[in-house]
């Protein structure tokens, strides 16, 4: 037992721990916020945006950078659409100002 | 920017998600929590053009102001009935993306900052990323055509769903051969592209194969589902990329497709894998509907309205026919006028009500119903007993008693007992069964009165009524 721990054994210690995470945080969301939920977890998802930068970024164009180019627009439409669509959903359970009594 | 720096930004980021999802644990904080998740996100893309800062970026940020205007007018324009629609577009964007990435990566493994040929086990990485991502992409595209409604264009869109003879064989001939592909692709020594592309287009198809026989109602499980596909492709390529705020970031988002998920399978006391498998209420929907011999009374929107506004509390049970006839404000509107005139309004969801989960609660919050007068099925079940009148809106299943007989094709799901009630007031279209095919007998009871026609037309009948 020595020497250095492969890479993709911390990846998996970073994955299990991870969804464990995941799990404990998830089962804590209340079914009210179920679809805001779902949006947001889209936006997150989008985090693979790092990954399309990543291919983007060679300065000598080839078949590969443009498909990066390309995965960078992809990720950036839900990057802003899923924080910006679960912010207008969320500011509707803002809780409104009781106006019952002003109506009567 | 040394390595290190690089994984302690990515860390902070992967803590911004986590709070992100946390505040969501309440209406109170969940915005602040979407706040944490723009940071988050904020971090992870400036940290990443900080590294890359000496390739080209102009046509990054090109990429991005187009497609962030893109994904903002979406956001702003986009109606709330419309949100599953949107959902399952934007698994289909993250599938595709993690597609072209891994082409990226078979392409050219040193942009990553990997050995170039790429090493075995990312490349086994990498196949997973690749299928997951391909599977996510093809088979949202379905499911955004089935909840768009296109399915009188195309036949692949079709709401019922598309089965024929030895499906089940064909997709999993089909798996097999695809992960037959990726083990050449995994075990050849060079850049291997023949097995992956062929892969990869086996696992579009498989996307696509296994979407279309799930039917319209159990798209609530189909969207839960490809929101974690589409966290797994993320997590597969951040593996391959050796990226650890990817994996986190991943497998949040997989766990929580997974759980909603289950959360909906629960609901409809209904099996994952039967409905993966699909094909259910295919036929049935009319079969059951013709028990002719039992007598139903109906009465109009003013006989509605009457027993509502002389009763002392009212229990409102919206359901998808709700959402499909946008009655949403019309609803609210209704309950104003009974909460003026004393009456204790309260609301009823089931959880798989609507297209997509929580799907309900933003149509109502939309509507601005205040969230403490919206409660959840375990929440109000004890309530109905104490209750003068339900008003049941584009709901069937969900409030079907045969739930409790044993030998019925729901026995065992849960349901709202709106039947323990002293009124029940149900809207629906016509007598037609609803998506499990069965009749059910809390039309039939003495106590029911039902109210036909388009939910949005009676509830304005309802308010009119009121007046």
């Amino acid at each position: 037992m020595s020497g250095i721990v492969d890479p993709t054994i911390l990846n998996l210690v970073v994955f299990v721990l991870a969804v464990f995470v995941g799990y404990h945080v998830i089962w804590n969301v209340t079914p009210a916020l179920h679809t805001p939920l779902m949006s947001v977890t889209n936006a997150i998802s989008s985090v693979i945006i790092v990954g399309a930068i990543l291919a983007a970024a060679p300065t000598q164009m080839d078949f590969g950078s443009i498909l990066g180019v390309v995965a960078v627009g992809l990720a950036s439409i839900n990057v802003a659409g899923g924080f910006l669509v679960t912010q207008r959903m969320l500011e509707m359970f803002k809780k409104k100002q009781p106006k019952k009594e002003g109506k009567k | 920017m040394s390595a290190n720096q690089l994984t302690l930004w990515y860390l902070l980021a992967s803590v911004c998600f986590i709070l992100a999802l946390k505040g969501l644990s309440s209406p109170t904080t969940a915005r602040r929590g979407n706040v944490f998740g723009m940071v988050g996100m904020t971090i992870a893309v400036v940290t990443t053009i900080a590294l890359v800062a000496r390739g080209r970026l102009d046509l990054i940020f090109i990429a991005m102001l187009v497609g962030g205007t893109i994904g903002a007018i979406i956001a702003r324009r986009v109606q709330m009935t419309q949100m599953p629609e949107l959902v399952a577009a934007m698994h289909s964007m993250v599938g595709m993306a993690a597609v072209l990435i891994a082409i990226a990566v078979v392409n050219n493994p040193g942009a990553f900052g990997e050995h170039d040929p790429l090493p075995a086990g990312n490349r086994l990485e990498l196949f997973i990323g690749t299928f997951v991502g391909a599977i996510t992409f093809s088979g949202s595209v379905i499911a955004f055509g089935k909840l768009a409604g296109l399915g009188k264009k195309f036949r692949l869109f079709s709401s019922a769903p598309v089965v024929f003879k030895g499906q089940h064989l064909l997709n999993l001939a089909l798996a097999i051969v695809m992960i037959g592909f990726g083990l050449a692709f995994f075990l050849s020594p060079d850049k291997a592209w023949t097995p992956f592309i062929v892969m990869t287009a086996i696992a579009f198809v498989l996307g696509v194969l296994i979407i279309i026989p799930i039917g319209g109602a159990d798209m609530p499980v189909v969207i839960s589902m490809l929101n974690s596909y589409s966290g797994w492709a993320a997590a597969g390529i951040g593996f391959s990329l050796n990226n650890s705020m990817l994996i986190i970031a991943g497998s949040l988002v997989g766990s929580s497709g997974a759980i909603l998920s289950y959360i909906m399978c629960k609901a409809m006391n209904r099996s994952f894998f039967s409905v993966i498998l699909g094909g259910f209420g295919a036929a049935e929907g009319s079969a059951a509907a013709g028990g002719g011999d039992k007598t139903v009374r109906s009465g109009s929107a003013d006989d509605a309205a009457f027993l509502m506004a002389n009763a002392e509390s009212v229990i409102i049970v919206p359901g998808y026919g709700l959402a499909v006839a946008r009655a949403q404000h019309a609803v609210k509107e209704m309950a104003n006028k009974l909460i003026e005139k004393g009456v204790n309004v309260r609301y009823a969801i089931h959880p798989v009500a609507g297209r997509m989960p929580g799907h309900m609660n933003v149509l109502l919050a939309e509507a601005e119903v205040p969230y403490d007068q919206v409660f959840e099925m375990d929440d109000i079940n004890g309530e109905f007993g104490t209750t003068d009148v339900v008003l049941v809106l584009g709901a069937n299943d969900v409030v079907n008693p045969l739930a409790h007989e044993k030998g019925s094709a729901i026995y065992g799901m849960p349901i709202l007992e709106v039947a323990k009630a002293h009124t029940v007031l149900v809207n629906k279209r016509s007598m037609a069964a609803g998506y499990a095919g069965l009749d059910n007998p809390l039309f039939y009871m003495d106590k029911t009165m039902m109210v036909f026609g388009d939910a949005k037309k009676v509830v304005e009948d309802l308010v009119k009524a009121l007046d």
